[in-house]
């Protein structure tokens, strides 16, 4: 039988200025997935953790952590999550070691345990020798670890990142990749919502897709990625042929003097389109996709919502 | 998990929580600790040295005796009510309330928390202040229990309902709204630089429902022996106030008033 760290059923929320942020969204998170949520901005990702994580009152529906009822059990709920928030929300005026030290005592974590912790947390996150200086005083890419220090000081056993790396150089967002995998694969169930899709795609096993409060695709990333039917490349040529491929099913566009780009459909190869090339002595030096294939689908998806979204909208107009 | 140890745990919550209010002032000390010992200095040499000297005695003991008492509550008012003001409204603005309601901590010991972080500084105030009015006056305590009891109440009177704006508060002015024109107001009136038997009877009557008189006159009954008000009433009074307070403030905390969407 699986077992959930999170089951999430028919939750619901509409604010007080009567916007409905969520309409009544089920998935579930297996124990020791690596898990994206994705969707655009003012989709419902963050009410989703903040219901989660008990930062927005619900509406309705259910929201179980580790089989705990956030309505029934909401302590042993919240001391199976850590939450990294969107937007640094430590008070900038302490120290790193005095924020993590307190966020494990807010977990009953006693002071001499939580500074033997801290030290463990923040070397992994290379901030020990910060640890004295006021959080104001640190880069952005270092305020980002330390909530993920932060988060991980009482050890949850599911961690919510809610675009951690944002703002982060690709050097420090690579190491944090490799923190975030190792964790996952010590056993922390990890939800992270991003707007990187390489991000996502790099990480995550499975992925869940939110757009105008309700989840358009919540399945295997691998699975995701298969039903992508066209990728587009471009390809870096040391000479433009006189005349553009002609294959069957792929589309070829001139993108300047040395860069041509394709539609390849998923059931052709590229091997063909490379035969072409050589048969008509022009090198290629370079090769890749035009944009993230994660990123292709993403588009597509969401923007199938946002017309059938404009679409009730229309029929709700002329209903008046 | 047993209640046992959940309670055990919600209690090292508690002294973090506490730990983080103390380090908070402390490390401010220049906003917190340092002016209630320069403005009651300047109390002492005003109104005590140069305008007190003129002044007869009040119930049988000199003008400055009579008003140090008013003068400590006076500070560990203001400094209890401020304390938890500004902490719980910048907790809110930069967001880092959220540690805590993220946290499996209980409402009331969050409430305790910032509460006792207040009392902690009113206490701390209340030290400073007789110390420095130690300088200027010859301090005879009649009874050490009852200005430390009546410390301890009204810091924690003034603690709540310092929490009860900071829910409320939405900007740095809401929480500067009422210490500048409630607080101020009824402390100056309420009996700290004279005694209510100087009013005409319409006055006396009307400063009875200032609270603060009743805590100013508890102090000084523990200070001086004497009171314009009965104690019991005082205490009572103060009580009545912690408890509608401590209620109203759970209450919009564990609704999430102020701090959840």
């Amino acid at each position: 039988m699986k077992k959930y760290a999170l089951e999430i059923s028919s939750l619901r929320k509409t604010y007080a200025n009567g916007f409905e942020a969520l309409k009544g969204i089920t998935f579930n998170v297996e124990e020791g997935d690596f898990i994206a949520l994705l969707g655009p901005n003012g989709a419902g990702k963050s009410t989703s953790i903040g219901i989660i994580c008990s930062l927005v009152n619900k509406t309705s529906g259910e929201v179980r952590v580790f089989g705990h009822s956030i309505d029934q059990e909401l302590e042993s709920a919240k001391r199976c999550i850590g939450l990294v928030p969107q937007e640094f929300n430590f008070s900038q005026f302490e120290t790193c070691l005095q924020i993590v030290v307190n966020q494990a005592g807010y977990y009953g974590v006693k002071r001499n345990k939580a500074i033997l912790r801290a030290e463990v947390v923040l070397k992994q996150l290379d901030l020990w020798d910060k640890k004295n200086d006021q959080a104001r005083s640190l880069s952005g890419g270092m305020k980002r670890r330390l909530m993920i220090a932060r988060a991980l000081m009482h050890e949850p056993k599911i961690l919510i990142l809610d675009e951690p790396t944002a703002g982060v150089d690709i050097e420090i967002r690579r190491t944090m990749w490799g923190f975030l995998k190792k964790l996952n694969e010590d056993g922390t169930t990890i939800v992270l919502t991003t707007h990187y899709l390489e991000e996502a795609e790099e990480l995550c096993r499975n992925i869940a897709i939110i757009n105008y409060g309700e989840i358009v695709e919540n399945t295997s990333m691998k699975e995701l990625l298969s039903r992508l039917d066209i990728e587009t490349f471009v390809l870096d040529v040391e000479s433009m042929p006189s005349e553009l491929p002609i294959i069957e099913g792929v589309n070829f566009r001139i993108r300047d003097e040395h860069r041509i780009e394709f539609d390849l459909p998923k059931e052709k190869a590229l091997n063909e389109v490379f035969e072409w090339f050589n048969r008509n002595n022009i090198r290629v030096t370079s090769m890749r996709n035009k944009s993230n294939r994660l990123e292709e689908l993403f588009v597509q998806l969401t923007e199938k919502g946002r017309q059938t979204v404009n679409l009730r909208d229309e029929k709700g107009q002329s209903n008046d | 998990m047993t209640n046992k140890v959940y309670t055990k745990e919600a209690f090292t919550a508690l002294k973090s929580i506490i730990n983080k209010e103390i380090t908070r002032y402390f490390r401010i000390w220049i906003q917190t600790l340092l002016p209630p010992a320069i403005t009651t200095s300047l109390y002492f040499v005003i109104f005590g040295k140069l305008i007190g000297s003129r002044v007869g005695l009040m119930d049988g003991v000199s003008y400055m005796e009579y008003i140090t008492p008013g003068l400590i509550m006076m500070a560990v008012i203001t400094n209890s009510y401020s304390n938890v003001a500004s902490s719980f409204f910048s907790a809110k603005f930069q967001r880092n309330i959220e540690e805590l309601l993220v946290s499996p901590v209980p409402t009331l010991y969050i409430l305790l928390g910032y509460v006792l972080g207040g009392v902690s500084r009113g206490l701390f105030i209340g030290i400073i202040v007789t110390i420095v009015a130690s300088q200027f006056v010859d301090l005879h305590i009649q009874n050490y229990a009852l200005v430390f009891f009546v410390i301890i109440l009204t810091s924690m009177m003034f603690a709540t309902a310092g929490l009860v704006n900071a829910v409320f508060a939405k900007s740095f002015d809401d929480i500067s709204i009422v210490p500048t024109f409630i607080l101020t107001p009824l402390t100056y009136l309420g009996g700290v630089f004279y005694s209510i038997k100087m009013l005409p009877e319409f006055w006396q009557n009307v400063s009875m429902a200032n609270p603060v008189l009743y805590m100013v006159n508890a102090f000084r009954y523990g200070f001086l022996g004497f009171s314009d008000i009965p104690i019991e009433n005082a205490i009572i009074l103060i009580l009545l106030f912690i408890v509608s307070l401590f209620s109203l403030a759970y209450y919009l905390l564990s609704r999430g008033i102020g701090i959840r969407a």
